[in-house]
């Protein structure tokens, strides 16, 4: 049902971890349908993602598409991770099933999340960036947070 | 390529070698139609006789009370289908339950949207009809109860006597899906008022594409497909000969076999599920303890995704099975453990195991090694066990 390259990125995942002190974090998708991903980055002061990490709860592709997707965005500055799109993740990976392409959005979403909290952290705009959606923890009745 | 270990066995059996057996001259040799007068068309008659009589012989049944259908999905269509047209002039409600299986509570959603009223009990923790709540929804106008025998997911055996009491006592009809119980355990159609029955051959190591829907002699119930006097004009078309055969010989072999093999694999299900609580960390074994089928293990495992535990394990030669979203192309999770009150995210992390007479200790020992490696990799990715063991701290 999966590619080579997704039964690869999901067995060999690479950037699996977390940064201490991270520039950015962000998380994305819920445990009510099965997909959570968090993405850690490391960005210098030239806005050079100079590091990733990603951590994910779901289904062997929710796995390889955060796996690629810190892949896509390691060594880009923040503008060209920006325009990583689901598309792109899930064509780096020859494909997915049409059922779990909603898992190559949550990549695409994780990424402008981690941005999202490195901009306010640093009170700077990222041109093209909107506020994500939801940042969901654990829990079933859980609220979307406020920034 | 490591060895298969193989504990799906309640997706499906592999055939029984006599089974296979048994089948194969009524492929090349003993091709007649039942149908044709001439002694080739007997032979193969003959032989459809012979595997009615072996099966209703299991059940405690008589021989035209069994026809033979496609499989379990077709029984369970025209129990509920076909009740329901005989007797909406009697009512047009139909009590079931929440755990069914799809075959049954989507043919509830086609009857529901037909102007059928249908009402789901609800099941304890350990996925065990509420009777309580079964008494209390039937009306004047109840027409059939239809409970599932066995649940093919958490394996909880319900109380089948009681319940069939229940709608004895009501003068209302009582279906069983049985595809999980039927050959694991003993079953008698009159002890436990059971009116109509659905089995599969293929999950008690017959073939596949055979089933049969017992029902009892005087239950009105229409023709489910027309055009030919086979199973006494209620199911039209050409015998399926080698199946029915194969239904036959393998209900044969299972009620022979019932009692060593219930105990063999109780016993390694309790090691199973002993070893797993003891050496798994955060897990929850789903279903009831005590009334489970003697094959089923079915374990929760929190902070873990059910799908790439599954397909970890495929890389280890073991198959199972999950009740994850992602296994199913949805995104909720299974609606049995959904029904015995888990949270979605723990129902995601579900893993079944289902044992058959075949199953060793050391293959046991292989899967218990394999998901606490898998389980802890998977943890150890996981933003909800890293979330956890932060707040731990």
């Amino acid at each position: 049902m999966y590619s080579e390259k997704v039964m690869d990125h999901f067995q060999n995942p690479r950037n699996v971890g977390e940064i201490e002190n991270a520039s950015g974090v962000g998380t994305v998708g819920n445990a009510k349908c099965g997909d959570i991903m968090r993405i850690y980055l490391d960005i210098d002061e030239n806005q050079i993602i100079r590091d990733v990490k990603f951590k994910t709860f779901g289904c062997g592709a929710a796995v390889a598409t955060s796996s690629m997707a810190t892949e896509l965005v390691k060594g880009k500055n923040i503008q060209e991770a920006m325009k990583i799109t689901n598309k792109a993740v899930a064509e780096a990976l020859d494909g997915l099933p049409p059922v779990k392409m909603h898992c190559s959005l949550l990549a695409e979403e994780a990424i402008h999340a981690a941005l999202w909290d490195y901009a306010q952290k640093h009170n700077i705009t990222i041109e093209g960036l909107q506020k994500p959606k939801s940042d969901i923890h654990e829990g079933e009745e859980t609220e979307e947070e406020e920034y | 390529m490591k060895p298969l270990i193989y504990l799906d066995n309640a997706a499906t059996t592999k055939t029984a070698k006599e089974v296979v057996d048994a089948m194969l001259p009524y492929f090349t040799e003993y091709y007649g139609n039942p149908s044709s007068i001439y002694s080739l068309g007997s032979k193969s008659k003959e032989a459809v006789t012979d595997a009615r009589e072996i099966i209703a012989g299991t059940l405690g049944a008589q021989a035209n009370e069994i026809y033979f259908t496609a499989g379990g999905s077709e029984s369970d269509n025209w129990a509920l289908k076909a009740t329901a047209e005989a007797y909406e002039s009697k009512g047009k409600h139909i009590i079931t339950s929440a755990i069914e299986h799809h075959a049954i509570l989507h043919t509830c959603d086609y009857l529901e949207k037909r102007g059928f009223e249908i009402t789901y009990i609800g099941v304890d923790e350990n996925g065990v009809l509420k009777l309580d709540e079964l008494k209390a929804a039937i009306r004047p106008d109840t027409i059939l109860i239809s409970v599932m025998f066995a649940n093919n997911e958490i394996g909880t055996i319900q109380p089948i006597k009681e319940i069939g009491e229940i709608a004895k006592e009501h003068g209302i009809l009582f279906h069983t899906d049985a595809v999980q119980a039927y050959g694991q355990l003993p079953i008698n159609v009159d002890e436990y008022h059971i009116d109509m029955l659905s089995a599969s051959g293929h999950k008690l190591n017959g073939p596949k594409g055979i089933g049969f829907l017992y029902i009892r002699k005087g239950v009105k119930i229409r023709s489910f497909v027309h055009g030919g006097q086979q199973e006494r004009a209620r199911r039209a078309g050409t015998e399926n000969v080698t199946g029915i055969v194969g239904i036959g010989a393998a209900a044969q072999r299972a009620m022979r076999i019932m009692e060593e093999k219930t105990k063999k694999e109780s016993g390694l299900r309790d090691y199973l599920i002993e070893r797993i609580e003891a050496e798994v960390p955060y897990c929850r074994l789903n279903g009831d303890r005590s009334r489970r089928l003697p094959n089923n293990v079915n374990f929760s495992f929190r902070f873990v995704e059910g799908e790439s535990l599954l397909i970890m394990l495929d890389m280890e030669g073991i198959c199972a099975s999950s009740g994850s979203a992602c296994t199913s192309g949805s995104l909720d999770p299974s609606h049995v453990l959904l029904a015995i009150g888990l949270p979605h995210e723990i129902a995601h992390g579900s893993l079944r195991l289902t044992l058959s007479e075949e199953t060793t200790k050391e293959e046991i020992d292989t899967v218990v090694e394999a998901v606490k490696k898998i389980v802890e990799r998977l943890r150890s990715m996981s933003p909800l066990y890293e979330d956890f063991v932060k707040k731990q701290k």
